[in-house]
């Protein structure tokens, strides 16, 4: 039965469902590493993704629009990040504390709002596969890459575009140097507060996004708590990647496949007990995260509110 | 000088800057009192006095970070109001502040574009940026490499890069906040050549410092602040050292402390072969050996970087020696914890006082105790005595004339004169056998520098062995008994003070034995 585990179809599954499951983390992770270039933790990811997953979720049911789905998740996610800010920038909050209570306020006000207006779980037809024209024809490949749905293509396209806005664009530069050294950005002019305001809303609107991915792109049904932790792994992925999209991907995928990999190891039958296989993930980013401490340095102001000397 | 009013960076020079009765109130202190002060194309003038004096107030206010409360600020005899950082760069003032405004992850030239408008827009023009540092650094001679990332320069490179990011900005005006605290001998000299060629361009310079012998060599004309009142201002060709330093501080000052006779005993640290290893992986100490007895003053000489910093963490236990012996008193001390080899009476002071020092977020009265809280009668069963704790540190601002308003102050609240105050106060209070004081007068002003050395002075004659580690040549020929003399890790030479002299003792600190120089110069 193991050996089913290597057969081409089955190795084509695999991977194909990686690159699937790696599309919410993907979103989630870059939209934290903007923020976390620019000295912010934002641990509220998860909150913001729960919310996202239910606005997505609800609005396409009722509306039978993905579309709207979609752009309510990440109206709803840019909210959050526009509280988080205010909270962050202008309160100089804790933000690892801040984060944890809009966890704690996602979780809870997605739950609520779940029993309010819907009560009993349901199902949507989510986006649909989106083959792309004789790319997707490749024996193989063409099955694992370029058979699947919009918001997975986008969530790949997503990773060049972070990398090139970071680090060719201006506005790349003041955000790096906003997480670096705020006091000589501020000294050349550059508004630190809304550098800051910008890339947490960014990220508040990616982790919307994320959370939509899961509800009407991959899972298609909204259940309580469905995140399970996603958003923490993401922020996990960020430390990962040593903040560079590249690296992100690198994570995300390397933490997908082996998830696609314990969910096929179920689906045959393979003999190793469910929980076992179901913290494969979990152990492995840990073991990798240890493995990879110390590598590259966080941003200097990362976690550190700002404020004028005088 | 230039006859042209366009400077050579293509910007118009700034014939005349003048401040008029500046004052500015702070809660209960008056920072700046009607001060006077100008400033003229093709001239360095000087701004000296001791911390708190009014000299950064003064000059903040100069870049728009401090609104004055009263007093007007001149441009070209024109009134202007300057009262943002923007401003102020606008009308052709820079800054160049003592703690660079740099960030250490990206390259000099993303370090000069940051928060400037771009030719591409949205992207980054650094090949264009990159461009115009070059003909920037060749038109003012200063060597720089704009794709360099900033972590990987040298202090006095960071330094070229402010002075650049001000000169881009077009700067006609520089303002230099002691440029020169941190800095080595060969890197103020390379500033001053960069002064001196601004200067003869048509820029006006301002020049921060409490460096009597720096402010002689570079500035045209010199003002003197105290207490946030201007005492004078002079040419500074008609001044002395001496004369500045008494305006200064308002009173005679002694340079170098009166030593008193010597009386040297017996050996109370002793290194035997130390070698460790640096923060870099490289090799600290190469077996250094060296014994320092009672009732002397042993210095220890070198260029910043060749050991200093490994010797004094690996005597106090802060560092793992991997071979060789430290003995205190005869007792082998070597890789002991080091609150243990200080409970054997030796004291430290540390090269970073606010890092290694001193508890910035605790009271005076914490750190006063920081060593010995765990004994009476700071404590007793593990409770704090406050009562003692108070009394004591009372005691100690006192007799250590610590200017604080409280025991109860912050000691990130203090100045650097205080702070290092506090920290000898703490140190030497315990009647310490051996000291070990790392650069203890680096950044202060002269009251406080005097009042240290003093010190150190004062425990030599009270029998205290005490070993000085200290960048600064003068300081070591002032003070110590016998001059070591520290390169790549290793003591070159220990010489008696009596025959050591500069032109020596730089040999050796260059890693040249004066009589192989000589040999190899013929």
């Amino acid at each position: 039965m193991i050996t089913d585990l290597f057969s081409a179809t089955v190795l084509i599954g695999i991977l194909a469902s990686g690159i699937r499951l790696a599309t919410p983390y993907l979103y989630a992770a870059i939209g934290e590493t903007f923020g976390q270039k620019s000295g912010v933790l934002n641990l509220g990811v998860e909150g913001q993704m729960l919310l996202g997953c239910f606005a997505a979720f609800y609005v396409a049911l009722t509306t039978g629009n993905l579309w709207l789905g979609l752009l309510a998740a990440m109206v709803v996610g840019a909210l959050m990040g526009l509280a988080m800010a205010y909270v962050t920038v202008n309160l100089q909050a804790q933000q690892g504390i801040s984060g944890i209570g809009f966890y704690l306020f996602g979780l809870g006000m997605s739950e609520l709002l779940f029993q309010r207006l819907m009560g009993t779980v349901e199902t949507v037809k989510g986006f649909p596969k989106l083959s792309i024209p004789v790319l997707s024809g490749i024996p193989g490949v063409g099955e694992i890459f370029f058979n699947q749905n919009i918001l997975v293509y986008g969530a790949y396209l997503l990773v060049p575009l972070a990398w090139f806005v970071l680090n060719k664009t201006t506005l790349g530069l003041k955000i790096r140097s906003v997480g670096e050294n705020p006091d000589a950005a501020d000294s050349l002019g550059v508004s630190v507060a809304r550098v800051r305001y910008f890339t947490i809303i960014l990220g508040g609107t990616l982790s919307g996004i994320a959370g939509a991915s899961l509800s009407i792109a991959l899972l298609n049904v909204f259940q309580q708590n469905m995140t399970s932790g996603l958003g923490f792994i993401a922020v996990a992925l960020v430390y990962f990647g040593a903040w560079r999209p590249f690296g992100v991907l690198g994570g995300a995928l390397l933490f997908s496949m082996v998830n696609s990999l314990q969910l096929w190891i179920q689906v045959l039958g393979i003999p190793v007990p469910s929980d076992i296989a179901v913290m494969m993930p979990y152990v492995l980013t840990i073991l990798v995260l240890v493995a990879t401490v110390s590598r590259v340095r966080a941003p200097s102001a990362l976690t550190k509110p700002f404020e004028r000397e005088n | 000088m230039t006859e042209s009013r366009i400077l050579p960076s293509g910007k118009t020079r700034i014939e005349s800057l003048e401040m008029r009765g500046i004052t500015k109130r702070f809660p209960g202190v008056l920072a700046s009192d009607h001060v006077n002060f100008d400033v003229k194309t093709g001239e360095v003038h000087a701004l000296l006095g001791e911390n708190g004096a009014g000299k950064s107030t003064l000059m903040k206010i100069l870049y728009g970070l401090y609104r004055p409360d009263e007093g007007e600020v001149l441009l070209d005899d024109k009134p202007v109001t300057i009262s943002s950082p923007n401003d102020s760069i606008n009308l052709g003032i820079g800054m160049i502040h003592q703690h660079f405004m740099l960030v250490p992850t990206l390259t000099v030239a993303e370090n000069v574009a940051l928060g400037l408008p771009s030719s591409r827009g949205v992207l980054t023009d650094l090949d264009h940026v990159s461009k115009r540092i070059v003909d920037l650094a060749k038109i003012y001679g200063l060597k720089i490499d704009p794709d360099a990332y900033v972590w990987q320069l040298s202090v006095g490179q960071q330094q070229r890069v402010e002075i650049i990011k001000a000169l881009y900005r077009g700067a006609s005006l520089l303002i230099l906040d002691e440029p020169t605290a941190v800095l080595t001998p060969q890197e103020v000299d390379e500033l001053f050549t960069i002064m001196n060629q601004m200067v003869r361009d048509g820029h006006a310079l301002i020049f921060i410092s409490h460096k009597l012998h720096e402010v002689v060599e570079i500035s045209h004309r010199v003002t003197v602040l105290r207490d946030g009142r201007k005492i004078g201002t002079r040419p500074t060709s008609e001044t002395t050292k001496q004369d500045l330093a008494n305006w200064m501080v308002g009173r005679e000052v002694g340079f170098i402390p009166d030593r008193g006779t010597q009386n040297m005993g017996e050996v109370r640290l002793s290194l035997d072969t130390i070698k460790c290893g640096s923060d870099r992986g490289t090799p600290g100490l190469r077996g250094v050996s060296f014994d320092v007895c009672s009732g002397e003053i042993l210095g220890i000489a070198g260029v910043s970087g060749n050991g200093q910093r490994e010797l004094a963490e690996a005597i106090t236990g802060l560092r793992r020696v991997t071979s060789g012996k430290v003995y205190l008193e005869g007792q082998d001390i070597t890789n002991l914890a080091p609150g243990d080899i200080t409970d054997r009476m030796l004291s430290y002071i540390p090269e970073e006082r606010m890092r290694d020092g001193m508890i910035k977020e605790f009271t005076i009265a914490e750190n006063m105790v920081l060593r010995e809280h765990h004994k009476q009668p700071y404590s007793r069963n593990g409770f704090l005595n406050l009562r003692g704790i108070a009394a004591h540190t009372d005691k100690l601002i006192q007799q250590f004339q610590v200017k604080t308003p409280s025991r109860d102050t912050h000691a990130k609240n203090l100045s650097g004169g205080n702070i290092q105050k506090v920290v000898l106060a703490r140190e030497i209070s315990r009647n310490p056998r051996v000291i070990l004081a790392a650069q203890p007068t680096r950044g202060l002003d002269i009251g406080a520098t005097e009042y240290v050395r003093e010190q150190l002075i004062e425990q030599r004659n009270k029998g205290a062995a005490v070993m000085l580690v200290s960048e600064d040549l003068d300081e070591i020929l002032a003070l110590s008994d016998r001059i070591a003399v520290i390169y790549e890790g290793q003591v070159m030479d220990i010489v008696p003070r009596e025959i050591a002299t500069p032109q020596m003792l730089g040999l050796l600190m260059a890693g040249v034995h004066p009589e192989e120089g000589a040999r190899v110069v013929k």
